[in-house]
């Protein structure tokens, strides 16, 4: 019988079954920032055990928070920092040149298909957009990743989203995930590996997987996984071009991680995208999705356009071409937080950076920023935000705030009205 | 591997979430003792007061669904330093389950059956409990009462909890 690709990377990596139920993996990669990494160090330091498994497999950033805060969050950067000098953690990335994780690591190349990954972050999952199978997880195993290299989990259990048809003007790969979401719900893929397939993904840049793949998390999903193809391959050229003779070899290596075609799904779903509109999420959960047509005219207060979901040099283009010879609306604030420093450099080459200001949007350093409520764009009680980000949770922009969760293009056509707004009559 | 003797405090509510057991403010918290004195501070029972209640217990009997809520580490951490390292209920969340075994804690799941016996039987005593994690026996004592319940769980939990934990079986083994 075939494989999945989650249950080939697992056969590929497995190294014990201490009792039956449970598969011990060997980790590639386990990444690391600076809220969910300090207190795992520190129980490590507490148990006599402060070692780690491979420096050079252990990514770290500080990007949750930064520049600090306050004490406290710039305890938790001294924390990741003096451990990363400590164990010779080479790729520690600190203020300078950080960004926010689930975009800084793939563009350094760090992901590869057939990765296995873990990171103390629930959008770890991210990162199955190269073919990998990468999960968010708790401390306790976060700990065990650090210092032994292996993570348990459970037999990965597939998903397959088959999406067809082709993409309307003004639909992105963030209003399709919104689609799902909102079919699958947010328990519609618990303790599952989403497969994304079909011919619109096997169009899709890596940006746009990485947009589907962050959110699987959002559907309950333990990872979101698209197959690497060629598209993969010219991402990670720059990175693998000494390991391979060419790219058709490169491709045929990676193939090894696609899903034979009798493979077993616990699950199978084809959605259609050809009579998508924009779409938008209100209330509480990720899963109440609308029609952009549908909540238009709702007044925001603040436009937040960035994230490890949409904070990459497409989603900034796109906003720019929306905000391009545009001003926001004198009732909104609008921030932009370019995702990595290379992001921020070539917005700045390719004039996008000029473009945000003149339009009046805030231009930050690359970091998670407003996405979290903790810094950079905390919402006030009562006040409502349009945000490219992932999580429209209470309170995740600010106590007693209200996130709208679109793409970019939604969320510049909304700074420029000052209500939720279709990004159409801009782009015309 | 940790203690598992020690006084009881019932908690006669289901549905205790990991909000009550540790509020989320204090997920910033560097140092797992820094939790200590926020235990079940926001837990809902009447006539409950975490400041004096926890007082010299070290084992919590409760209903159904304990641990419920967000995934959060933090809730068997807050019972660790506070040294409780057993819970029995009639059931468990999945995740705060697996996490209690990860720290090298027990979480011990009885019949509705059960529970209410030891309910009806102890629940207004000063109670006693002592476990016997290799024969799998629940042993409790009152002044007028003593009584044996049996438990299962699997051997891998079994394994942890000899070991102390997920981190130490990890650090032995691979
Ligand atoms: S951008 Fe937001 S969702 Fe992504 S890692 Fe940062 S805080 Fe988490």
């Amino acid at each position: 019988m075939g494989l999945t690709i989650a249950e080939k990377i697992f056969k590929d990596h497995l190294i014990d079954e201490p009792f039956g139920d449970v598969s011990v993996l060997k980790l590639d990669r386990v990444f690391c920032h600076e809220i969910t990494t300090p207190i795992a160090i520190l129980d490590l330091m507490d148990r006599g055990k402060d070692r780690v498994f491979d420096p050079d497999k252990i990514k770290a950033v500080i990007d949750h928070v930064t520049p600090a805060k306050d004490s406290k969050t710039a305890m938790q950067g001294k924390i990741l920092r003096e451990w990363a000098k400590r164990h010779g953690i080479k790729d520690f990335f600190d203020i300078g040149h950080n960004g926010v994780c689930h975009a800084i690591f793939p563009e350094k190349g760090f992901v590869h298909p057939g990765f296995t990954i873990i990171m103390g972050d629930s959008h770890t999952c991210t990162h199955g957009a190269f073919g990998a199978f990468a999960a968010g997880v708790g401390t306790t195993d976060l700990e065990v990743g650090i210092l032994k290299g292996v993570c348990t989990f459970k037999k990965p259990d597939t998903y397959k989203l088959e999406i067809t048809g082709t993409k309307p003007a003004g639909v992105y790969a963030k209003d399709i995930i919104l689609k799902i979401i909102q079919e699958l719900t947010v328990n519609g893929a618990t303790n599952m590996v989403i497969e994304f397939a079909g011919e619109v993904v096997d169009k899709m840049s890596m940006e746009e997987r990485m947009t589907l793949s962050n959110m699987a998390v959002e559907a309950g999903a333990t990872c979101g996984i698209c197959a690497p193809d060629m598209t993969t391959v010219e991402y990670l050229w720059e990175f693998i071009k000494d390991d391979y003779a060419g790219k058709k070899e490169a491709l045929e290596s990676f193939s090894r991680y696609k899903s034979d075609r009798d493979a077993r799904y616990v699950k199978e779903k084809t959605i259609d995208v050809s009579r998508m509109e924009p779409l938008t999420t209100f209330g509480h959960k990720p899963d109440n999705v609308k029609p952009v047509s549908q909540m238009a005219g709702t007044k925001v207060d603040q436009v937040y356009i960035g994230s490890c979901t949409n904070g990459r040099i497409e989603d900034l283009r796109v906003a720019a071409k929306v905000l391009k010879g545009n001003k926001i609306n004198e009732n909104v604030r609008a921030i932009v937080s370019p995702a990595t420093p290379k992001i921020f450099s070539q917005a700045l080459a390719q004039g996008l950076i000029n473009i945000f200001m003149d339009a009046g949007f805030c231009v930050t350093n690359p970091t998670c920023g407003a996405c979290l409520g903790m810094s950079n764009g905390v919402l006030a009680e009562g006040e409502v935000a349009a945000a490219t980000t992932n999580r429209n949770f209470n309170g995740r922009m600010g106590k007693g705030g209200m996130v709208h969760l679109m793409s970019p293009a939604t969320a510049a056509a909304t700074a420029i009205k000052g209500e939720i707004a279709n990004s159409e009559m801009f782009t015309l | 591997m940790k203690n598992f003797i020690g006084n009881v405090l019932f908690l006669d509510r289901s549905d205790i979430n990991t909000d009550e057991i540790i509020p989320a403010k204090y997920l910033t918290e560097n140092d797992k003792t820094a939790l200590k004195p926020h235990l079940l501070e926001d837990l809902k029972l009447p006539g409950f007061d975490s400041a004096k209640d926890l007082d010299d217990k070290q084992i919590i009997i409760t209903k159904a669904n304990f641990g419920c809520g967000s995934s959060r580490e933090h809730a068997p951490w807050a019972l660790e330093v506070n040294g409780i390292h057993v819970v029995i209920a009639k059931s468990f969340a999945r995740i705060f389950r697996q996490n209690m075994f990860n720290c090298g804690m027990l979480a011990i799941a009885l019949s509705d059956a059960d529970i209410e016996m030891i309910d009806s039987e102890f629940a207004h005593t000063s109670t006693n409990v002592s476990i016997d994690v290799e024969n799998g026996i629940i042993h409790l004592s009152s002044e007028e009462k003593e009584y044996n319940i049996e438990f299962s769980i699997s051997d891998f939990d079994k394994a942890l909890i000899k070991i102390g934990g997920w981190v130490e079986y990890a650090d032995l083994h691979y």
